[in-house]
């Protein structure tokens, strides 16, 4: 009969469990509250269904008990039951599913007037690319890359020249501002990944991915890729930093155009030929 | 009760169908290599699966272990990344496919199935034979891998390119990577050899009277998973046979254009994520290929020990069925934040979040089964009523994982890892604990010790439950998987190193009473308590063998014949408990049986 006690202390050690956790998530920095409260009623629903069963199943190995005197019920089926507990099973699927949706409609739903930049992955670190003063992202061409153009832009577009690199430094964006992140990988899948912004998608070679999110609290977060990358996965960290609009326009100012990485190189060729083209264009 | 003559059966009132074919005779091996070795006994067979499996699953134990203590203990035993990857790849490929996959297939659906259909072999029996040495054989080159310079693999055991070929992955550039994918095509090989014996002999072997809706739930369920099997098995050999084209080769199939390190790698146009849509059609069903059987054979260990028919049998089948079903559309609920389409999302999170549906039926009629039950707390129960409280844990812990929107924040977290180690690891190894000391009566003729059993069940419910229900709570955290060095920091609100050594310390007395059980089978085998015929009062025809042990043959000169379901307990009427399947109504004249 110590299995009864056994049943009753892991179903109840799970619920005091959960309720004492210290460990929970950190509170939310990110617009993602829909996904936090998806979890929460999720929790409540399956949570009672967990309850349910286990004290259902401690009272029937208590309750029945082997006697030889007695005997089983004969009772092959019994179709109300099963029916009853078969529509009580949809309905509560229906309440978690719904919800779900509706927020993964909004996940997927990029609103108009978000900000695009592009952060970059590949072995093993993080590298962005902000649209600069034209407020488009240069289009990019994995051929392209050199040490020269480790972004791989594509010379002949009007839009490169003045977009920003950050290359070895952290990322700051906006706070309460939308924004989407183009996602790219170089070289195998990474994934961009923030614990207080809740979002995340992988970053696939040879396509751009993309999420959105609004940061609704300032401070430095730390990135970490989500998807296996090889042998230095788990030291492909980073920081993010979320700042009010002041703080963000001086750190934007330190920071380098496509033009001036190539001027810095002494590659003032390569910029002139990208001109020309600006200007053809 | 055998049946004399065919055509008495055939005509008396319990009236059976006649004999469609004729008996045919086996195959009489008389060396030691042909009885033992290259055996076409469908029961040797199994056994060898079963061994091999464990063989090649103590590997993934241990490896287990050694990434625990990484986890918790780091420089305790010394590693560098490429090695810790390396473990956890092999130890999430071999518990899969070379222990689970091999072991309930291979292992219990040869052991089982000529058995409880009333089947004196397997149909195939040659075909059977090759099919475990083809088997033997991937697992040979698995474990070469290990002695290649580079050694295994470390891919992780989804094996996603472009990583899994290239330099920046241990075994990538080597011959790791290149034997991991041969193996699994061997594998595939000798599986569907055994597969399509295992669906034939069923369709086609059953005794008489034994109709479909009256298999027992363990045959139902082996079959179903078998034919899932022959499905998804084709999608990883094809992804297998692509991927070492990619990688020797140089075509592009998954790879697009890549600068690693700074070298531009020849491939360029392919897709990783298409590798991922056919890892994952054959991932998914995967997972009910383990659980399936799993289902089946719990039915069948709770109703024998609970003296009480399975509730809802007809329901139970058809559940088997609409979820064997139902697998083949869900597999993208992997790749939620995989940079598929965003849309494909709503498909996915809906045909997922059905299946719970046909899946909590089987839980609400195992529970329903112990209800009104007369319940002997045998190891076997005992192992199926943890089985159904970690099932039910790690079933609900798939609705947040399922539900898209929520799988966004936990994916590539510990949440995931608690969650299908629950679902597709623990539970179904529970339900394999169970059934060895269930049928272990019927392979040796003994049981297995007691104690030493009972000490088994307390350490390893205890322990597994300790070691994966906390770990969810590191997923609600977003602590990311595939870390070789655990990272504290501000993202997290609690430091994660106390609870990592918790699992740790679980995960190694759990490991550990696993070995106390070979321990029992080994003793057991030879000095067991004496079993005799039937010893758990089962209806099944497995447990109506003339010999026990069975022996090459399995029926002696006449196949039963089945005059009703596997789960006549209890019965209003009859003088036992128990009315075995080959018993004819006119022997237990009073039983009021309903359902046959």
């Amino acid at each position: 009969m110590f299995v009864v006690l056994l049943v009753l202390a892991v179903v109840l050690g799970s619920v005091v469990f959960h309720m004492w956790s210290p460990w929970w998530w950190s509170d939310i920095a990110s617009n993602w509250v829909g996904m936090d409260d998806t979890i929460i009623l999720t929790f409540w629903i399956t949570g009672a269904v967990f309850v349910a069963i286990g004290l259902f199943m401690a009272y029937c190995i208590w309750k029945y008990r082997y006697d030889k005197n007695k005997k089983a019920e004969y009772e092959p089926e019994n179709a109300k039951l099963e029916w009853a507990l078969t529509i009580i099973t949809t309905i509560g699927v229906i309440a978690l599913l719904a919800p779900g949706l509706i927020v993964w409609n909004n996940f997927v739903t990029v609103p108009k007037g978000a900000y695009e930049i592009e952060v970059v992955g590949q072995q093993w670190g993080w590298s962005y690319r902000l649209p600069g003063k034209d407020g488009i992202l240069g289009t990019t061409d994995i051929k392209n890359i050199n040490d020269d153009n480790p972004y791989g832009l594509n010379m002949d577009d009007p839009y490169s020249l003045d977009d920003v690199l950050i290359d070895g430094d952290d990322l700051h964006i906006l706070n309460n501002q939308p924004l989407k992140l183009n996602l790219r990988a170089l070289d195998v899948l990474h994934d961009f990944y923030v614990p207080q912004f809740r979002a995340k998608m992988d970053m696939v070679p040879g396509m751009i991915t993309y999420y959105w999110f609004t940061p609704i609290k300032t401070g430095t977060y730390e990135i970490l890729c989500a998807e296996y990358c090889g042998t230095g996965h788990y030291a492909m960290l980073g920081y993010v930093v979320v700042d009010e609009q002041g703080d963000y326009d001086e750190w934007l100012s330190e920071q380098m155009t496509f033009e001036e990485v190539l001027a810095s190189n002494g590659k003032s060729d390569l910029i002139k030929l990208a001109l020309n083209k600006k200007n053809d264009f | 009760m055998a049946a004399d003559s065919y055509d008495d059966v055939a005509k008396s009132k319990d009236s059976i169908p006649a004999l469609e074919v004729a008996p045919q005779d086996l195959y009489h091996a008389k060396s030691f290599w042909t009885k033992y070795i290259f055996c076409q006994d469908a029961k040797v067979i199994g056994i060898q699966y079963a061994l091999t499996a464990a063989a090649i699953g103590m590997v993934g134990l241990v490896s287990s272990w050694l990434m625990r203590m990484q986890i918790a203990f780091p420089g305790l035993i010394p590693m560098d990344a490429a090695a810790y990857y390396q473990l956890v790849t092999m130890h999430g490929m071999i518990m899969v496919v070379y222990l689970l996959t091999a072991l309930f297939l291979g292992g219990f659906g040869n052991f089982l199935i000529p058995l409880m259909v009333g089947a004196r072999d397997m149909v195939f029996p040659y075909v059977n034979m090759v099919s475990y040495w083809v088997f033997f054989l991937a697992v040979l080159i698995l474990a070469a891998s290990y002695f290649v310079p580079g050694g295994p693999t470390g891919a992780g055991w989804t094996l996603y390119p472009p990583q899994a070929i290239t330099s920046g992955t241990p075994g990538g550039d080597g011959l790791g990577i290149v034997l991991m994918l041969v193996s699994l095509a061997v594998f595939v090989i000798g599986f569907t050899m055994g597969g399509l014996n295992y669906v034939i002999t069923v369709l086609q072997a059953r005794t008489r009277g034994m109709t479909l809706m009256r298999l027992p739930l363990t045959v139902w369920g082996i079959f179903t998973a078998t034919v899932l099997a022959l499905f998804a098995f084709p999608a990883l050999f094809v992804a297998g046979i692509m991927m070492t084209l990619d990688n020797m080769l140089g075509t592009s199939f998954f790879m697009p254009a890549i600068v690693e390190f700074g070298e531009r790698l020849s491939y360029d146009g392919g897709s990783p994520i298409l590798f991922q849509h056919l890892f994952w059609f054959f991932g998914h069903p995967e997972v009910y290929i383990v659980a399936l059987p799993a289902f089946g054979i719990v039915s069948d260990l709770i109703s024998v020990h609970a003296r009480k028919n399975i509730f809802g049998y007809r329901m139970m089948v058809w559940a088997i069925v609409i979820i064997g079903g139902l697998s083949f559309i869900v597999w993208a609920h992997h790749m939620y934040v995989a940079g598929m389409n965003p849309w494909f999302g709503f498909f996915f999170a809906t045909t997922t979040l059905i299946i719970a549906v046909p899946t909590a039926i089987k839980v609400y009629n195992w529970v329903l089964t112990l209800w009104r039950g007369n319940i002997k707390l045998t190891l076997p129960m005992l192992f199926s009523i943890a089985f159904i409280i970690t099932f039910v844990n790690g079933g609900l812990t798939g609705l947040f994982l399922g539900n898209v929107a929520v799988d966004v924040p936990l994916s590539d977290t510990y949440f995931v890892v608690a969650h299908f180690h629950m679902v597709m690891g623990i539970a179904p190894v529970l339900v394999i604990l169970g059934s060895i000391y269930h049928w272990f009566p019927l392979i040796t003729g003994r049981f297995l010790n007691e104690r030493l059993g009972r000490i088994h069940f307390w350490v390893t419910f205890i322990g597994s439950y300790s070691i994966y229900f906390p770990m969810h709570y590191l997923g609600f955290m977003g602590v990311t998987r595939r870390y070789f060095e655990v990272f504290e920091g501000d993202a997290f609100t609690y430091s994660i190193t106390g609870i990592n050594q918790f699992i740790t310390v679980a995960a190694l007395i759990t490991g550990a009473a696993q070995f106390l059980f070979f321990y029992n089978i080994i003793v057991s085998s030879k000095l067991g308590k004496k079993a005799g015929k039937n010893p758990w009062k089962a209806c099944s025809l497995e447990w109506q063998t003339p010999d026990v042990p069975p022996t090459h043959g399995n029926f002696g000169k006449d196949l039963p014949v089945v005059y009703r379901w596997a789960y006549d307990y209890s019965v209003p009427g009859s003088d036992n408990d128990y009315i075995t399947q080959d018993t004819p109504p006119s022997a237990v004249a009073n039983a009021k049986a309903e359902q046959t």
